[in-house]
C-alpha cells in the first residue's frame, strides 16, 4: 500500500484501473508565443472544437482583456507575461534523457523515498521508457467497468464532442468565464483537463483518479476539470501526485467545476506537489487555481487538500450550498518551507436553508515561508438556520516563517450559528527533547508533531493517499529545523 | 553501570554543576535529594543529553562507553531513559504511536527489524496490566489533557514498554497525591530488576517510603556533599536542608 514495488505496478497494470486514455493525440508543433484572438481560434481549431465552444473561448477571452491580474493576495512575486507563453504545445513525444543517469540525483533521492518504481521514476523524470505501458486490455477494463455503470470518465477535449450537451450545459455554470482573472484566462486557452460524470442514482465504484502517477507527466498549463454527481450519485476523486512534479511551464492556472445535484455527493481530493523552488527561492511553479462547487437540494461536497508545493499558490475550493439541507466541507494542509508563498483557504456561501459547512485548516509554515489561511463564510438572507464551523491552526518551525489568517465573515440571516477557532503554535525544543529521549530522532520527531498536528485532515484523505501524503510532509519539511 | 567523574556542566556560561561524581551500579537504586536550584534537574538533563547544557568536564560512563558527546536519541537508544518532570504534549500523537515510533528508532538504531504489530501489541498489554493503565487511556493524544497523574503514569508507561538499563525519575513525585504516587511507586518497583538501576531525584522523602533507596546523595551548590543509606533521607526530612547548607 505504501510501497509501490515494481511488481505491484505491474500487477496494477494487468488488473484494472489504470486511467489511461488521457491525452489527445495531436500531431503538431509548438505555437509561436503571444495571445490574441486569432491564436484562441487556432487552438481550438487544432482541437477540432466545435463552434459554439470557439465563442465560448473568445468570450471569456474578450472578459480578461479587460481584467486585471488580482494582488489582493498576501504574496509576492514577478508577475508573469501573458505574451511570453506559448499557448498551445503537442505533447512531447521525445524523451528528455536517455538514462536515470542524467537525472537530477535530488529528484530520484525523493522518489526512492516515496517508493516509487524505477519505471516510474523513469516516466517522471521524462526518461525514455522500454516497458509497455499503455496496455490497451487495462484501458478496456477500467473503461468497461464504468460504462456498465454509465459512468462517463474521459478528457475534457473528448467530453466535448462526445458529449457535448452535458459540456454545454454545466461548463462555467459554477466558475463562470468571467469569474476571475486566472479563471477567463485559463477558459480562454484550457488546454485539457477531466471530465465525469456519474449517471443518477449511481454509486462509482472506484475511486476516480488522474492521478495514476503516469499519466501525470505532461500535464497541461491550464487544465480544466469538470465534474457532475447526477441526482443521488456518489462520487470520490482524486487529483495530483505525490511525487514532485519538475514543470518547465512556470505558471500554472487550473480551473475545476463540481457540481453536486439534488442529494449527490462528491469527494475532491488533491495532493499538490508542483516543484517550490529551490532552497534560495529560484524557479518554482505559480499555482493559481479556481476550484468550486455547487451543491443542490441534500447534496454534498467535500474538498480535501494536502498542499507541499509551488512557490506561490493561491487557491480557494469553494461550496456553493445552494439548495436545502446541503453540506460543504475543506480539509486542508498547506506546507511551506525554504522561500515558497501560500494563500489558500476556502469560500462557503450558504444560500439555501438548514446548509451546514465545516472548515478545518492546518497551515505549516518553515524557513522562510508565508503561509495565509484565507476564508469567506457567507450566509444569504434565505439560508435560514445555517451552521459554520472552522478551525484554523498554524504551526510554525523556526523563527523566520510567517503564519497569517484571514477570516472573513458575512451573516444576513440572524437564525446563523458561526463558530471560528485559530490556534498558532511552534515545534518546541522541549518537544523535539523529549521524542529524543525517547530514541526518536530529530527529523523524525518532526514528522510525528507534524502528522499528530494535521491528523484531523489526513484522515479524511483516501487510506493510500493518506500513506503517501503523510511521507510527502515528513520529505517537505525535511531538514527544516536544525 | 553509570560512572560520573568530575563532571562540570554550564549553561549561558553560568556553571550549575560543579564536579560531581557518582557511581550507580546494577540493581541499585540511588536517590538523589537538594533544596531547589541545587543543580538537580541539570544533572538529570545533561546526563540524558539535553543540548541547552555544555559540558566543561569529566566523563559520563555508560557500561564502560563514555556517552558524553552522544546525541540524546543515541543515549535513549543505549539505554537510558528520563521521567520527565514536566512532560510535553504532542497534540495528534497517540501514547500508542508514540511507543511504537519510539521502540521502533530504537530498534532501526541497533539494525534490527520493527517489532511487529502483534509483539506490539502484547507488550502494550503487559505492561499496561502491569502498572493497571486503561487502555482507553492509550489512544489519546500524548499527555494532552493528562492530570498531574496521569502524566507520570504515562512517563513510567513508557519506561516500562522501552525497558531502560538506567532510569532517571526526574521529580516524579511532584504533583502527585498521595494514590497517585502510590501507584506511580509500585510501577516502578515492579520494573526494578538486578539489571536495570534507578536514579530518584527528589525534593521530599515521601517517594522514598515506596521506592527504597540503596543510596542517598545529597546535592548541594553543583556538588554532592553528602552520601549514605537510607537513613540519610530521614535525617534530611527531620533536620531540613539548612543544616547541609550550614555545614558546606
Amino acid at each position: 500500500m505504501s510501497k509501490y514495488t515494481e511488481e505491484e505496478l505491474k500487477v496494477e497494470l494487468e488488473n484494472k484501473e489504470y486511467a489511461y486514455g488521457f491525452y489527445t493525440d495531436i500531431e503538431s508543433d509548438t505555437f509561436p508565443v503571444g495571445l490574441n484572438e486569432d491564436v484562441i481560434r487556432a487552438l481550438s481549431m487544432k482541437k477540432e472544437e466545435p463552434e459554439w465552444m470557439t465563442e465560448w473561448r473568445l468570450e471569456a477571452f474578450r472578459a480578461w482583456e479587460q481584467m486585471a491580474e488580482p494582488e489582493w493576495a498576501n504574496v509576492h512575486y514577478e508577475k508573469p507575461d501573458f505574451q511570453a507563453i506559448s499557448y498551445y504545445s503537442a505533447p512531447k513525444k521525445k524523451p528528455k534523457y536517455e538514462s536515470l543517469d542524467e537525472v537530477d540525483p535530488e529528484l530520484l533521492d525523493t522518489f526512492k523515498k516515496l517508493g516509487i518504481s524505477i519505471d516510474e521514476q523513469k516516466v517522471l523524470a521524462g526518461v525514455a521508457v522500454d516497458i509497455v505501458m499503455d496496455s490497451v486490455s487495462v484501458a478496456t477494463t477500467f473503461k468497461k467497468t464504468l460504462a456498465e455503470k454509465g459512468i462517463i470518465f474521459c478528457s475534457i477535449s473528448e467530453a466535448i464532442k462526445e458529449h457535448p450537451e452535458l459540456v454545454k450545459k454545466y461548463l462555467g455554470t459554477v466558475v463562470p468565464q468571467k469569474d476571475n482573472f486566472y479563471a477567463a484566462l485559463n477558459s480562454a486557452v484550457f488546454s485539457d483537463g477531466s471530465f465525469c460524470y456519474i449517471p443518477k442514482g449511481v454509486r462509482c465504484p472506484m475511486e476516480l483518479s488522474t492521478y495514476f502517477r503516469i499519466n501525470q507527466a505532461g500535464t497541461g498549463q491550464f487544465e480544466r476539470t469538470l465534474v457532475i454527481a447526477d441526482e443521488g450519485s456518489y462520487v470520490s476523486y482524486l487529483e495530483g501526485c505525490t511525487a514532485p512534479s519538475r514543470d518547465e511551464n512556470q505558471l500554472h492556472a487550473a480551473v475545476v467545476e463540481l457540481i453536486a445535484l439534488d442529494d449527490a455527493e462528491i469527494k475532491y481530493s488533491t495532493v499538490q506537489n508542483w516543484f517550490p523552488g529551490n532552497k534560495e527561492g529560484k524557479g518554482g511553479v505559480y499555482n493559481f487555481v479556481t476550484k468550486r462547487g455547487l451543491c443542490e437540494k441534500n447534496a454534498k461536497i467535500s474538498w480535501t487538500q494536502v498542499e507541499t508545493g509551488s512557490a506561490v499558490t493561491w487557491k480557494y475550493p469553494s461550496c456553493v450550498l445552494k439548495g436545502d439541507n446541503s453540506v460543504g466541507e475543506f480539509y486542508s494542509i498547506a506546507v511551506t518551507n525554504n522561500y515558497q508563498q501560500a494563500d489558500t483557504g476556502t469560500k462557503m456561501i450558504h444560500l439555501g436553508k438548514n446548509t451546514k459547512s465545516t472548515i478545518i485548516s492546518k497551515g505549516i509554515s518553515a524557513g522562510k515561508s508565508q503561509n495565509s489561511y484565507r476564508g469567506l463564510v457567507q450566509i444569504g438572507s434565505r439560508a435560514e438556520n445555517a451552521r459554520n464551523f472552522s478551525q484554523c491552526d498554524s504551526l510554525l518551525m523556526g523563527n523566520n516563517c510567517g503564519a497569517h489568517t484571514f477570516p472573513y465573515i458575512e451573516s444576513k440571516n440572524t437564525t446563523a450559528k458561526i463558530e471560528h477557532e485559530a490556534t498558532t503554535s511552534k515545534i518546541g525544543e522541549d518537544q523535539v527533547f523529549y521524542c529524543n529521549q525517547r530514541g526518536i530522532p530529530t527529523e523524525k520527531a518532526i514528522a510525528l508533531i507534524v502528522n499528530g498536528f494535521s491528523k484531523e485532515v489526513l484522515n479524511k484523505l483516501p487510506m493510500e493517499f493518506a500513506v503517501e501524503a503523510q511521507k510527502l510532509l515528513e520529505i517537505s519539511l525535511e531538514g527544516s529545523v536544525g | 553501570m553509570l560512572t560520573i567523574k568530575n563532571l562540570h556542566a554550564s549553561v549561558e556560561d553560568k556553571e550549575i554543576l560543579k564536579g560531581i561524581n557518582l557511581e550507580v551500579k546494577a540493581g541499585e537504586v540511588h536517590a538523589i535529594m537538594g533544596p531547589n536550584g541545587s543543580g538537580k534537574s541539570t544533572l538529570s538533563s545533561v546526563i540524558a543529553g539535553k543540548e541547552d547544557y555544555e559540558v566543561t568536564d569529566g566523563e559520563i560512563i555508560l557500561e564502560g562507553e563514555d556517552i558524553g558527546e552522544l546525541a540524546p536519541e543515541e543515549r535513549a537508544h543505549k539505554g537510558v531513559f528520563l521521567s520527565f518532570q514536566y512532560p510535553v504534549e504532542i497534540p495528534g500523537v497517540s501514547v500508542t504511536n508514540f511507543m511504537k515510533t519510539a521502540i521502533n528508532e530504537t530498534r532501526k538504531a541497533k539494525g534490527e527489524e520493527e517489532m511487529p504489530a502483534n509483539e506490539m501489541l502484547k507488550l502494550i498489554r503487559e505492561k499496561s496490566e502491569l502498572l493497571e493503565i486503561d487502555r482507553k487511556f492509550l489512544s489519546r493524544s500524548l499527555n494532552e489533557g493528562f492530570s498531574g497523574g496521569e502524566k507520570k503514569r504515562n512517563e513510567i508507561f513508557q519506561m516500562a514498554m522501552l525497558e531502560p538499563k538506567l532510569a532517571i525519575l526526574d521529580e516524579t513525585d511532584s504533583g502527585l497525591d498521595i494514590d497517585a504516587l502510590r501507584i506511580v511507586a509500585n510501577g516502578v518497583n515492579k520494573l526494578r530488576s538486578k539489571d536495570n538501576a534507578v536514579i530518584v531525584i527528589t525534593h521530599y522523602q515521601r517517594l522514598l517510603d515506596y521506592i527504597v533507596p540503596d543510596f542517598v546523595h545529597v546535592l548541594y551548590n553543583g556538588k554532592i556533599v553528602k552520601s549514605g543509606g537510607k537513613e540519610l533521607a530521614y535525617e534530611l526530612e527531620e533536620k531540613g536542608y539548612d543544616w547541609i547548607k550550614a555545614e558546606n
